[in-house]
């Protein structure tokens, strides 16, 4: 993925060239990204330059009085700024930084990241900055021998997977007179489900699988029995009671479900519909159906989802809507 | 973990920021503030109140039109009192008080670390009243106060405690100190000033003048401060050689004793022998003066030597300033000097002193040899009632008059002068000659401390075939003056400088070693002027070297020193716990080789546990608890100094 905000200039693609090779942007990296020292670069601030400048005013005021400790100052003041420098590179290096936990998001909510940032050496890392956009960031302190997460978080828009992108990580402590930053490209992605269309639209009619239509209408299904929990049943259908009294999870069956079938499909849809729109309704069918504890089935163009319920089931569904059309794989 | 702008620049800073910048700008400004004029005081010191008070009752920040009118205000008030803005002192206090309402203004990061930075200024600024080895240990302490509380506001997290802060600071002042040694040795050093200075840069140096009137010595006596350090390459000469030579007065108002403002220069010095050799270290006195012992034989560099046996810098002596000398003790000049200079080394102003003039003529009348009148004016000075004192009383329009023949108390100055009117009226050249008498002997850095209290005046008169000889009417009033020096020629009821008087004999001692470590101070610190540079560079082997040698042997020195630095801050970056964990486990590896059980290197550590353990059975549990904690240890992130610390006691415990 090229570097976000390049112009389409001629000048802009020269420049991403150049700070592509100066900065080593490799795209990104699998597993931990090691802060080693060749990936440090650092360079005095704007606060820097005037630390600089404040200096030489003392270096003059003293050449002109003649003040020999004025000048130890100065050269003291101005080899502890050049010091402070060491000290914002080691702010810095050597940080572990590998991807941590994601969890996915519908379009429009705000994704997050977490990375996790470990310190393995002796010194406490002060006021690590983690940025995205170069506007905001988010600050963290890792003391010595701790691995720390930090979540970043990033506005959604299109369904697919989302990576974070290029991460910069800076600092500026001690002084703040310089700025030390590396760029951890992690190898990590969001899955970004398609925005849910607003609710209102009701489910479409279930079909009987057995070509008996009349029998369903009132979603009220009668209690039929008990059957033992299976993972990504869902948690409204166990029967708690009966957990209560001799500790196995039990799941509720009921009648008529094995013949009242609702398909969540691409054709219940209007036909005037484009294919966002139309992935934004199912959405919303996937999440009522699941919300109302209905078992379902989803039907795609080239894909069919069997029927069945629980939250393995809907975030199946969810994943098929959200990867329609794209490639499954996140490279 | 927080959620933050990537420029910190205006993030607003909590009161603990504010309390150590406003710390820092107090002690930083402490030595002026105790200077300056009482208002400018008060008011920096209120406005810096005023904020600490914002601090704790939240109240709003002041008003921008407000801050504005303090600063024209205090402006205008500056400069009533000094008549200028640009003046060292003026501008000290403008420097002060802009800083105070910069403290008031003070809300944002950015804001706060302007504040620290003009700090670090004027700390310089406090080196121009003082550059002792007390200023700079303090300066250094409020230098480093000003960097913590730059550190201070770069926190974003938790505050990890004022000790963190306080410690990273030091830690990077010292390691900074290398490269700051390096650039102050090498460094190019340029001759100060660039520019005119200030009216008033040199305001606090005291020193002799280039007139005399009665009462004007008197201020130097009571003053400790170093004139000047001599050390000798012989041993030091008796006290009564020690004259330091220095002004010279010839003309006389009736009143006041002036130097002539033009004096022929000479290139010739004689040169009797015995010589003595010195070296002397001269505090600046922001005059032309460089003073030898009567009477220099060597003129130091940038310098010009007067008929008068006077030395004259270029330039007036504002830095310290070494000079090597030679002198000759005890010997007359200018035996050739013709009727028209002596003529006005006869000439007094008329109709003052009358008596004096009669008492003159009536000596003349008696002793028509120059030598015998002389004599007989000392032996009156000794044997009438004259007193040397500090305190005497004032004299009227005819002060040589009324001394001579009423008062007839006074000190060095009232001799002098009254000796030289006295021969003046017999017809005897005569003029007066201004220096320091003796000098304090330190016996810890083997030299001569002579300090403006040690100022006197004495004559030199012209004979015949001899030339100009030293008269001191003094050593005839109070020869202990010139034998043992000022504070046992004074009644104890004088009020001398504490450090002249030397009653205590551990105080004493305390002294003069404290003013050896002052010289060296000097010599070394002080005294690194682009002269010494210069002879430090060809000493270690750079004496006729380009610019450009010396930029790179700056730059390699320089190279050097941060690389030290970058060791030692660097050095933490190294793990800890993986280092620490793989040498324990080393260390069992080597305890089982000793018994046979070598690790194979693609052996992992479980593996070679279990075999191991069917191996040596008795050893099975031992070498699987070790393992385990090993493991644990290095993979499994287990960490912390107590794990640690049980795998260490189980290997040394471990025995095969």
């Amino acid at each position: 993925m090229p570097p976000a905000g390049g112009s389409p200039s001629l000048f802009g693609a020269l420049k991403n060239g150049v700070l592509e090779w100066m900065f080593q942007w490799r795209g990104p990296e699998r597993g931990t990204i090691v802060l080693v020292q060749r990936r440090v670069f650092i360079l005095p601030t704007s606060q820097g330059l005037l630390f600089a400048g404040v200096i030489m005013l003392m270096l003059i005021g003293s050449v002109n009085y003649d003040l020999s400790l004025g000048f130890i100052l100065s050269f003291l003041l101005g080899a502890t700024g050049i010091q402070s420098m060491l000290h914002t590179f080691r702010n810095l290096a050597n940080l572990r930084i590998s991807p941590g936990k994601v969890q996915p998001v519908f379009a429009g909510e705000l994704a997050q990241f977490q990375i996790r940032i470990a310190n393995q050496a002796r010194v406490h890392r002060y006021s690590v900055g983690i940025t995205r956009d170069k506007h905001s960031a988010i600050y963290i302190d890792v003391p010595p021998d701790v691995e720390m997460t930090a979540a970043a978080t990033l506005p959604t828009t299109r369904r697919g997977w989302l990576r974070p992108g290029r991460l910069t990580l800076f600092t500026v402590f001690p002084v703040g007179l310089f700025r030390a930053w590396s760029y951890a490209d992690l190898d990590m992605h969001v899955l970004v489900y398609p925005a849910p269309a607003s609710p209102g639209l009701a489910l479409p009619s279930t079909e009987a699988g057995s070509g008996d239509g009349g029998a369903h209408g009132h979603g009220h299904d009668e209690f039929s029995g008990l059957r033992p929990y299976r993972p990504g049943d869902s948690p409204r259908h166990i029967a708690w009671k009966a957990v209560a009294r001799d500790d196995t999870l039990l799941t509720k069956q009921f009648a008529g479900r094995a013949d009242l079938e609702l398909w969540l499909t691409w054709e219940a849809l209007p036909g005037g519909m484009d294919t966002e729109n139309r992935l934004s309704y199912l959405a919303r069918w996937v999440i009522d159906a699941d919300g109302a504890g209905l078992a379902y089935g989803l039907r795609l163009p080239g894909l069919t989802i069997p029927i069945a319920n629980g939250a393995t089931h809907r975030s199946d569904c969810l994943r098929a809507l959200a990867l329609h059309g794209l490639a499954a794989d996140h490279t | 973990m927080v959620s933050l702008p990537t420029t910190l620049n205006t993030r607003i800073i909590g009161s603990r920021e504010i309390l150590w910048l406003g710390a820092g700008f107090l002690f930083a400004s402490l030595p002026h503030l105790l200077r300056m004029p009482i208002w400018i005081s008060v008011l920096a010191v209120g406005i810096a109140g005023w904020r600490l008070l914002q601090l704790r009752m939240h109240s709003k920040p002041a008003a921008k039109w407000l801050m504005v009118l303090i600063a024209l205000a205090a402006s205008a008030g500056i400069l009533l009192q000094y008549r200028t803005l640009f003046g060292r002192d003026a501008g000290v206090s403008l420097l002060v008080i802009m800083l105070a309402l910069k403290l008031l203004e003070t809300r944002t990061q950015r804001d706060g670390m302007l504040l620290g930075f003009l700090g670090c200024f004027l700390l310089v600024t406090n080196f121009l009243h003082s550059q002792t080895i007390p200023t700079a240990a303090y300066m250094l302490g409020c230098a480093w106060l000003l960097i913590a509380s730059l550190i201070g506001m770069q926190y974003t997290g938790a505050w990890p405690g004022w000790r963190t802060t306080v410690r990273r600071a030091g830690v990077m002042i010292l390691q900074g100190v290398p490269l700051m040694l390096v650039l102050f040795l090498l460094f190019p050093r340029i001759q100060g000033p660039l520019w005119g200075l200030p009216q008033d840069a040199y305001a606090g140096l005291s020193g002799l003048s280039d007139t005399m009137s009665p009462g004007s010595l008197n201020n130097l006596i009571l003053s400790d401060a170093v004139a000047f350090r001599a050390s000798f390459t012989g041993g030091i000469p008796e006290p009564k050689d020690l004259y330091w030579r220095g002004p010279v007065l010839w003309d006389y108002d009736g009143k006041t004793w002036t130097a002539p403002r033009i004096v022929q220069s000479v290139n010739e010095l004689p040169d009797h022998s015995p010589q003595i050799e010195y070296t002397v270290t001269l505090e600046p006195h922001n005059k032309r003066w460089l003073f030898a012992l009567e009477f220099p034989g060597r003129r130091p560099p940038s310098s010009i030597a007067t008929r008068d046996m006077q030395l004259l810098s270029f330039t007036p002596v504002r830095s310290r300033m070494r000079y090597d000398m030679v002198s000759s003790i005890g010997t007359a000049y200018g035996a050739d000097d013709d009727r028209s200079l002596l003529e006005r080394n006869l000439r007094l102003p008329p109709d003052t002193n009358p008596r004096t003039n009669e008492f003159a003529q009536e000596l003349r009348k008696k002793f028509p040899n120059d030598r015998n009148l002389v004599a007989d004016v000392l032996t009156r000075f000794r044997n009438e009632n004259f007193v040397y004192t500090l305190s005497p009383p004032l004299l009227g329009e005819q002060p040589v008059d009324e001394f001579l023949f009423e008062t007839r108390r006074g000190f060095c100055e009232h001799y002098a002068s009254a000796f030289t009117v006295l021969m003046r009226a017999a017809g005897i050249p005569a003029r007066v000659v201004t220096g320091y008498l003796g000098g304090e002997v330190n016996p810890v850095g083997e030299y001569i401390l002579v300090r403006q209290a040690d100022a006197h005046a004495w004559v030199e008169i012209w004979l015949e075939n001899t030339g100009w000889v030293r008269i001191d009417p003094t050593a005839a009033v109070s020869p202990a003056r010139v034998e043992r020096g000022i504070a046992s020629a004074l009644p104890r009821t004088d009020v001398l400088p504490m450090f002249v008087r030397g009653d205590f004999a551990l105080l004493q001692r305390m002294r003069l070693t404290l003013d050896s470590v002052t010289y060296t101070w000097n010599q070394w610190v002080l005294g690194y002027t682009p002269d010494r540079q210069r002879r430090f560079l060809s000493y270690i082997g750079f004496s006729e070297s380009t610019w450009q040698t010396l930029a790179f042997v700056l730059m390699f020195c320089a190279g050097i020193a941060v690389l030290i630095g970058a060791a030692f801050a660097l050095r933490d970056l190294r793990g800890v716990r993986e280092d620490a964990v793989k040498k324990i486990y080393g260390r069992f590896c080597r305890k089982l080789e000793r018994r046979g059980l070598r690790r194979d290197a693609a052996e992992g550590p479980r593996v070679f546990a279990q075999r191991a353990g069917q191996q040596h059975p008795e050893l099975a549990s031992a070498v699987a608890e070790i393992t385990a904690l090993y493991i644990a240890l290095r993979y499994g992130g287990e960490s912390g100094a107590e794990r640690l610390q049980v795998f260490k006691n189980r290997v040394r415990a471990f025995t095969t």
